[in-house]
């Protein structure tokens, strides 16, 4: 019985459309990006900006949008077309900030919103500080001793 | 009287009226003429998801009563299911009414899993009657085992779609014109399947187990019934199922349908692979199929429901998803 | 032509996202925190530096660029005042992104009901 199961299961594996998937989230993580640069165009060049202030601005913008376009429940559906084309950017980081704390609200302000909001992009933080820490002290010594 | 090594048949136990109240998604579907009430946002005008599902119950609940003339005073047992943790949601209800209740949980299997508790209950003549309450809500169940609904993840095609519904069905030993004649208790079947995403195959081979033990318990075989309708197995978990009698040289694809394919369609609605949840058979069953049967299409029907029994902390676990399914026979008298 | 750059950098790399989902049955989260961590390490000889200067906002909008940010923030601060600016500096330039997140998500938490 067992091994009759395990072929039939293996034969009935879904298959998932590589080619379409990755066209997809090629092209809206593109364009995603894409946008966020012509937000950094137009500081640096009508604005007369530095670089870096350009893209904190470029960013602050591109999270706003994030969060705007989850709450306006328009976000799941672009993500449910461009898959890691809307996770990867940071956009993404605010979606599931937004996503999370919208759910919650049932829960009222403190023990809904506030307590769950980093339930899902929490992940990016410890995995970014945590990498950061090690990276960042193994450069520094290695800098420090050779110099 | 118990058959064979896991069933039993019943000689007093009819089902009666039933009510199905549904969410937005459902009545867009094709048997949205079948249903009793709808709403028309998934809050069903509540605060929360779960008190959305809880009005769906209690909604059920109270036409169920109507549809049977019946007081809450004349229920000997109320037996209730749904998904949330805890099954919540029946509970919560309950509060508010004066009867005997017993909550189950056997995943979206518990719809059965409450027939065949209140057939042997009946049977045996220690009550005379039982209402069978189920529920299921997309809202409480993304919430709760998968993401926020606003998420912007990609769900494969192999996911399926939790059918927003409540239903009450009222079963008595009083005669109707549909009998509740056998059932089959499913054992918990791993087939080693992890994939949360993909929960019709983890619960076909469940299925499989439950419908041949049904077959060898009555000495019966798939052309004895005019339907075996499955619970949300849905379009993978069915092919599924119905490749694994094929290796048993059983055919029953001319007799098979699946409620998680019945209560949307797929071409027209974003539904991924079909319907699941507590709610998808019973939904069906007690719209679609009960019409059926009442109207002489439908003589011998074997339901059988499915069950996922995954949790989000023993997945994190590394671990794999068994399945567990029910079964029951309703024959038109 | 900064534009195209972008479009193609920032595609590339939700596009490798993509495939690593769809072949390894990955989730979301490992994807970002695999990429997190991809955007520190590349830090090392001054990669996603260069990766920023070709593909603009192709290179620092992926979530890979929160990785990146971190050490350098942590770098700068430690090469001025000794290891302790690991620490101290380590936020300092995702403190934008970081800050416009919580707030934003915060007010469209008060703002937004979910719907299906």
């Amino acid at each position: 019985m067992e091994q009759k199961v395990q072929k039939v299961k293996n034969a009935t594996e879904p298959k998932r459309p590589l080619l379409k998937n990755t066209f997809q989230a090629f092209m809206a993580g593109g364009a995603i990006c894409m946008v966020a640069q012509v937000f950094i165009e137009i500081f640096q060049e009508l604005f007369d900006l530095e670089k870096e202030l350009a893209n904190n601005i470029s960013v602050a913008i591109m999270v706003f949008l994030g969060a705007l376009l989850t709450g306006l429940g328009v976000y799941d559906k672009i993500g449910q077309y461009a898959g890691a084309g809307t996770i990867v950017p940071i956009t993404g980081f605010a979606n599931s900030m937004t996503s999370s704390a919208i759910e919650s609200k049932s829960e009222g302000l403190v023990q809904g919103v506030i307590v769950n909001m980093f339930k899902l992009a929490g992940s990016v933080i410890v995995t970014g500080v945590v990498s950061a820490f090690v990276v960042g002290s193994l450069m520094y010594f290695y800098g420090a001793l050779f110099g | 009287m118990k058959v064979g090594k896991q069933s039993f048949d019943y000689k007093n136990v009819y089902l009666h009226n039933s009510a199905v109240v549904v969410g937005p998604t459902e009545n867009e579907g094709p048997l949205s003429e079948l249903f009793d009430f709808h709403y028309d946002k998934l809050d069903c005008k509540q605060k929360s998801w779960e008190q959305a599902e809880m009005q769906l119950y209690r909604n059920a609940f109270n036409i169920c009563l109507n549809k049977n003339n019946l007081e809450v005073k004349d229920i000997d047992i109320v037996i209730g299911g749904d998904l949330n943790n805890q099954i919540i949601i029946g509970n919560y209800v309950m509060r508010d009414y004066d009867v005997p209740t017993i909550g189950l949980f056997d995943a979206c299997a518990t719809s059965v899993a409450g027939m065949i508790v209140s057939g042997n209950m009946i049977d045996a003549k220690n009550i005379d009657n039982a209402i069978v309450a189920i529920s299921s809500h997309y809202g409480t169940s993304e919430k709760q085992y998968r993401y926020p609904v606003e998420y912007g993840g990609q769900k494969p095609e192999s996911s399926t779609f939790t059918v927003t519904a409540g239903t009450s069905a009222f079963f008595s030993k009083e005669k109707s014109k549909i009998k509740l004649t056998k059932a089959t208790v499913g054992r918990v079947i791993d087939a080693k399947i992890n994939d949360p995403l993909d929960l019709g195959r983890a619960m076909a081979p469940a299925a499989f187990y439950t419908i041949k033990q049904h077959f060898l318990d009555f000495n019966t075989s798939p052309n004895d019934y005019d339907l075996i309708i499955t619970g949300d197995l849905s379009y993978y978990g069915s092919k599924m199922l119905i490749d694994l009698f094929t290796e048993d040289n059983i055919d029953i694809a001319n007799v098979h349908k699946d409620a998680g394919m019945l209560i949307y369609d797929r071409d027209r609605q974003e539904v991924f692979s079909g319907g699941s949840g507590t709610g998808c058979l019973p939904a069906v069953l007690y719209s679609l199929i009960r019409k059926q049967m009442l109207d002489g299409e439908l003589k011998k029907v074997l339901v059988v429901a499915t069950g996922a029994l995954l949790n989000p902390i023993i997945m994190s676990q590394k671990e794999t998803i068994p399945g567990i399914a029910h079964a029951v026979v309703l024959e038109r008298m | 032509m900064s534009l195209v750059y972008a479009f193609l950098i920032g595609g590339a790399i939700c596009g490798i996202g993509q495939i690593l989902m769809d072949k390894f049955k990955l989730l979301p989260v490992h994807i970002t925190s695999l990429f997190v961590f991809l955007g520190a390490v590349l830090n090392i000889g001054d990669i996603y530096d260069k990766l920023i200067e070709v593909g603009g906002a192709g290179a620092s909008l992926p979530i890979s660029s929160f990785g990146h940010s971190l050490v350098h923030a942590a770098l700068e601060e430690a090469n001025e005042v000794g290891y302790i600016g690991i620490a101290t500096g380590v936020l300092e330039m995702t403190s934008a992104g970081i800050t416009a997140a919580i707030v934003f998500a915060f007010f469209a938490a008060l703002i937004f009901k979910p719907r299906s």
